[in-house]
């Protein structure tokens, strides 16, 4: 019954004007018609047809077709792009939804390439970025291959991915002047590998969070319904990715668009597997047997987890234990004044975000329901003017049925302008909610530095115990003329760990360093881009709301000019 | 509405509102304990009196100022303008005159026995009554006696109809639930006062000018043993009817068949659902203003906090935008409260005039039952008087003036009855013509609220807006 205005709505970013006859006249009109000439039907059919409320058929559209004019359209990033063009589709919006702190929390109808290509910050980082479009549709069902362990297990989705480059900046750039589209399907597990891929090759940085596994989700929900989350969430999810500075550009985001088939990327082992590994290994370390007990340089650069060196896991809680209830001063502490402050800042603006969102949700969902009552009040109102009309036997009554009808007409228009401004606030105020799931990924920036910071005090640590051992064992040697060679050997190989250990500890420490480095870099970003986006969120709400009131304040004059003469004194 | 109506309005709303909280303190006093307070001539004087009076918050003040928009404008216009212009009662244009305010309720007496009692103001120059102005006391029970009197005695009639009796208890002396009563008690006896053959009712100027003692024993004596005798005999003659019923094998009621009457009540009943469901939503909208000026304000204080994270000058910005969330929330709470008053009440109002109506279907129901069974009767009692004729039984005489009798009888319920359908088919027009009126009116202070309420968002925004804009300016954004 709305089909016709979801095509016209889209067109193009019209004009104010433009768009205020759309809005009053002709979208809310036939709103207004369609919801009278359904009136018998939802009186037979009790409450539940009520045309004001029923969505219209379509959720999502064609998400590449509407997506594809950000790249040739590169001036909407002007103050009128905030007024999006009043259409159905943004009346159908899903609420927030508190489950999914990051994700999944934006308008249905808006597809995160929409969201991108409206607010001016937002697209401006986006230009700045490789990528002029990144979709995910086309969820499909396939079959598991291998035998599942858990059974009926055995299906999973994949979702088509197409990215579309700014010219000379794909892989495969051989000077083509077209953008380069690719298109690959991956399913949910792949975008996981890539997380943990990512979060292992860029320690430190602010990496956006994933979308959460969400298994609880994926049984209380509608199959379809999850499945259209997931795919928002994700689109969501790729394209703050791709506006990342470093990840953006990186080879392993670029292979998981861009490789054809199979995700190349190596699966980091499973779990159990590691532990097995680890157990493995674990009593030669013990019992120190060999270079197994020694850390191999490369390794250090990762954090201590999963099982992998299960000695190092001891090593590095002791040291954390000593840290903490000790009371010895380990060799190296964090003393970056500057970055504890922040730390500290970083905190309480979570807090602050977490309570805003909290609020902007409330808000959101208070304007909703004012929008709801306004929508019932007009059809209460339309079914008053029906019965009147037809039931009318003095002149009064037709008057008074015609007054009603105004009324009615204007509630439903106001009833329609709340719930566009509510999409709009929804879109706007989503800044809240995505920078609250930055904060996520600012802690774990932060818990990484942690943690390298400990390795590198393990490693100081284990290397003093080495030399004093040595000292030990050179002294006591040293009292047995000629030299013990059993003790001598033993000193030899404690110096050659030393040695390793030595080499350990610098790569730990740059480590730490390019952490560090990293983390400051991650945060005046941060700060930048959150003003940015601050900004426009501001702007993109009050904006809207400015417009939007002014339109009920229009819809309702009207009404209250032509029913003044119903004032005493002033007829 | 003209400015200097609301501004009386607002003065006279406030001093009310001091009147309740000033008396509040007294609700201890022993002295109330007694069921009805002898209340000596004057009292209220004192009462009004009280000082110091305790500070009343700007806000409730301002909100009052919506109260009286749509009461003040319910009263008929021809005796409005006295009303609005000037308070003294010798018109210059000598036109009859009979005008009416409910003020000042002031809570009386504590716990179960605590009640409200307003000040009844009668300003007129009809001869019928005794002076320009007379001033008395009165509380609800009153203004329900004063009700069941009209309907009692001016069947057919639509009586205005009173607010409703009890609210939750939790209510019953909330300001707001107060005010709103106040407003519909003084539509309800200016109704009275401008209806053409209400106003001329002597239990109307008994209520309006006897003082408070006489009023109580007025209404003691007729709620004492004798209570109503016409509705004893009523009840009487239900009994009997419903036994010959029973006896002559009629169980179903006479009923009307008037197809005008059935479409009428056809209509009415319709009209009661609709307008229910629409007061229904109604409320909510009220609910719903009052949940998003909360949720606003919640909404400014968590944004306030927020931009004093961001610090220098963008902190600001989020600062005015919180300080306008939160005055915008005022805003919200007081279009709830123009909205209760002026739109929601009204409609309330609308339903309980509907209900009045029902009242008078039942009287004529009733009227038209004894109507028909005294018609009944009486041919009966016709024939059976023919037959003793012509047998020329010694029984004639007592027959034929019991005959006589009852045809008198018979007459006088046909012509009741037929009183009540023209009283009635008057009514519906009048009843028409002024809910359109107020329905209008009701609409336009609607329409109005809303639209102010729009304008001062949009001013409150673009406030921000230029704020906003200096601000990327400044700091070298676009």
């Amino acid at each position: 019954m709305m089909g016709p205005e979801i095509a016209s709505g889209f067109d193009s970013p019209p004009e104010r004007e433009e768009m205020e006859s759309l809005a009053l006249s002709d979208a809310s009109a036939s709103a207004y018609r369609s919801a009278m000439s359904s009136i018998p039907a939802s009186i037979s059919a009790s409450s539940d047809g009520d045309p004001l409320l029923a969505p219209p058929p379509t959720l999502h559209f064609p998400i590449s077709s509407s997506a594809s004019g950000h790249g040739g359209n590169p001036a909407t990033s002007t103050a009128s792009s905030f007024l999006d063009p009043p259409s159905y589709a943004d009346v159908v919006f899903s609420p927030f939804n508190s489950h999914n702190g990051h994700g999944g929390c934006g308008s249905g109808a808006d597809n995160g390439s929409l969201l991108r290509s409206d607010s001016s910050p937002r697209s401006a980082r986006a230009a700045k970025s490789d990528y002029i479009k990144i979709s995910v549709s086309n969820p499909h069902k396939e079959q598991e291959t291998a035998n599942s362990l858990v059974p009926g297990g055995g299906t999973y989705f994949t979702y088509l991915i197409t990215t579309r480059m700014r010219s000379g900046f794909a892989s495969n750039g051989d000077g083509e002047s077209e953008p380069v589209e690719f298109g690959v399907r991956r399913r949910f597990r792949d975008v996981v590998t890539l997380s943990d891929r990512l979060a292992e090759a860029y320690r430190g940085f602010f990496i956006p969070p994933r979308p959460d596994k969400s298994v609880v989700e994926s049984q209380v929900l509608q199959k379809n319904e999850f499945v259209e989350q997931r795919r928002s969430a994700l689109e969501k999810y790729l394209w703050r990715l791709a506006e990342h500075p470093v990840i953006g550009k990186s080879d392993e985001f670029r292979v998981f668009l861009q490789a054809k088939g199979k995700l190349p990327l190596p699966t980091t082992t499973d779990v159990a597997s590691r532990m097995l590994d680890g157990a493995v290994r674990l009593p030669k370390q013990l019992f120190g047997e060999g270079a197994a007990a020694q850390v191999v340089p490369q390794e250090v650069v990762q954090p201590a987890k999963g099982g992998r060196d299960l000695l190092r896991i001891f090593k590095e809680l002791k040291q954390a234990v000593t840290n903490e209830w000790g009371g010895v001063k380990p060799l190296l502490v964090e003393e970056d004044k500057e970055f504890l402050e922040k730390k500290e800042k970083m905190q309480d603006l979570e807090q602050q975000l977490s309570s805003a969102s909290q609020q902007a949700e409330v808000l959101v969902n208070g304007q909703q329901s004012i929008g709801e009552t306004m929508g019932e009040i007009g059809l209460a109102f339309i079914k008053l003017t029906k019965f009147e009309t037809e039931e009318a036997v003095y002149s009064s009554q037709r008057i008074r049925a015609a007054d009603t009808k105004n009324v009615a007409t204007a509630a439903v228009k106001a009833s329609r302008l709340y719930r566009e401004l509510n999409a709009q606030t929804v879109k706007h105020l989503d800044t809240l909610h995505e920078h609250l799931g930055l904060m996520l990924a600012v802690n774990s920036a932060f818990s990484e530095r942690t943690s390298a910071l400990l390795t590198v005090q393990t490693l100081m640590s284990d290397l003093t115990t080495l030399n004093t051992r040595v000292d030990k064992l050179e002294a006591a040697s040293s009292k047995i003329f000629g030299g013990d060679r059993s003790r001598l050997h033993k000193i030899e190989e404690l110096r050659e760990t030393i040695r390793v250990t030595e080499d350990a500890k610098g790569c730990a420490i740059r480590e730490y360093e390019r952490i560090k480095e990293n983390n400051r870099n991650e945060l005046n970003r941060l700060d930048q881009e959150r003003k940015d986006d601050f900004l426009s969120m501001l702007k993109g709400f009050v904006i809207n709301q400015v417009a939007y009131s002014e339109k009920l304040a229009n819809v309702w004059a009207t009404v209250a000019e032509d029913t003044s003469t119903y004032v005493r004194g002033n007829s | 509405m003209s400015a200097l109506g609301g501004g009386g309005g607002a003065l006279r709303n406030a001093s009310t509102a001091l009147a309740i909280s000033s008396t509040e303190s007294f609700a201890g006093t022993p002295s109330c304990h007694t069921k009805r307070v002898r209340r000596p001539p004057g009292s209220f004087y004192w009462l009004h009196a009280v000082t110091p009076a305790p500070p009343l918050d700007t806000t409730t003040l301002k909100q009052l100022v919506f109260v009286s928009d749509y009461a003040e404008s319910m009263i008929p216009p021809e005796i409005g303008p006295q009303k609005s212009s000037s308070q003294s009662p010798r018109s210059p244009s000598g036109a009859p005159f009979l005008s009416i305010s409910v003020t000042d309720p002031v809570k009386l007496g504590n716990g179960v026995q605590a009640y409200i009692s307003y000040r009844v103001i009668t300003k007129t120059n009809l001869p019928e009554f005794q002076g320009p102005e007379k001033i008395v006391i009165r509380r609800y029970s009153d203004f329900v006696w004063l009700h069941d009197k009209l309907a009692d005695k001016y069947k057919g009639i639509f009586i205005p109809p009173l607010p409703e009796k009890s609210a939750v208890e939790k209510f019953r002396f909330s300001a707001e639930f107060i005010e709103m009563r106040r407003q519909a008690l003084d539509i309800f006896v200016n109704r009275i006062a401008s209806h053409p053959e209400l106003k001329q009712s002597e239990d109307l100027k008994t209520f309006l000018e006897e003082d408070e003692e006489a009023m109580e024993r007025i209404r003691s004596f007729e709620t004492g043993i004798f209570k109503k005798p016409a509705d004893l005999l009523q009840m009487f003659k239900d009994v009997q009817t419903k036994v010959t019923d029973v006896v002559l094998g009629k169980e179903k009621p006479v009923e009307e068949t008037d197809p005008e009457y059935e479409k009428l009540k056809h209509y009415i009943f319709g009209l009661e659902d609709h307008l229910t469901e629409t007061q229904k939503q109604a409320v909510r909208l009220v609910k719903r203003h009052r949940e998003l000026g909360q949720s606003l304000s919640e909404f400014g204080k968590a944004i306030k906090l927020l931009g004093a994270c961001e610090g220098d000058s963008l902190g600001k910005v989020f600062a005015e935008l919180g300080s306008k969330s939160e005055l915008l929330s005022i805003k919200l709470q007081k279009e709830a409260h123009n909205l209760l008053m002026n739109f929601e009440e009204p409609l309330k109002d609308y339903v309980r005039c509907v209900q009045s109506i029902k009242d008078s279907f039942s009287h004529r129901a009733n009227a038209f039952r004894l109507h028909c069974e005294l018609t009944e009767t009486t041919k009966l009692k016709e024939i059976n008087l023919e037959k003793l004729n012509l047998m020329r039984s010694d029984k004639t005489r007592e027959a034929e003036i019991e005959y006589r009798e009852l045809k008198a009888e018979s007459e006088e319920a046909t012509r009741r009855f037929e009183t009540i359908i023209k009283r009635m088919n008057e009514e519906i027009v009048r009843f028409q013509e002024q809910k359109t009126a107020e329905m209008g009116l009701a609409f336009h202070l609607f329409a109005k609220g809303q639209a102010k309420l729009a304008n001062d968002i949009a001013d409150a925004w673009r406030n921000v807006l230029t704020k906003i804009e200096a601000y990327s300016l400044s700091s070298g954004h676009d």
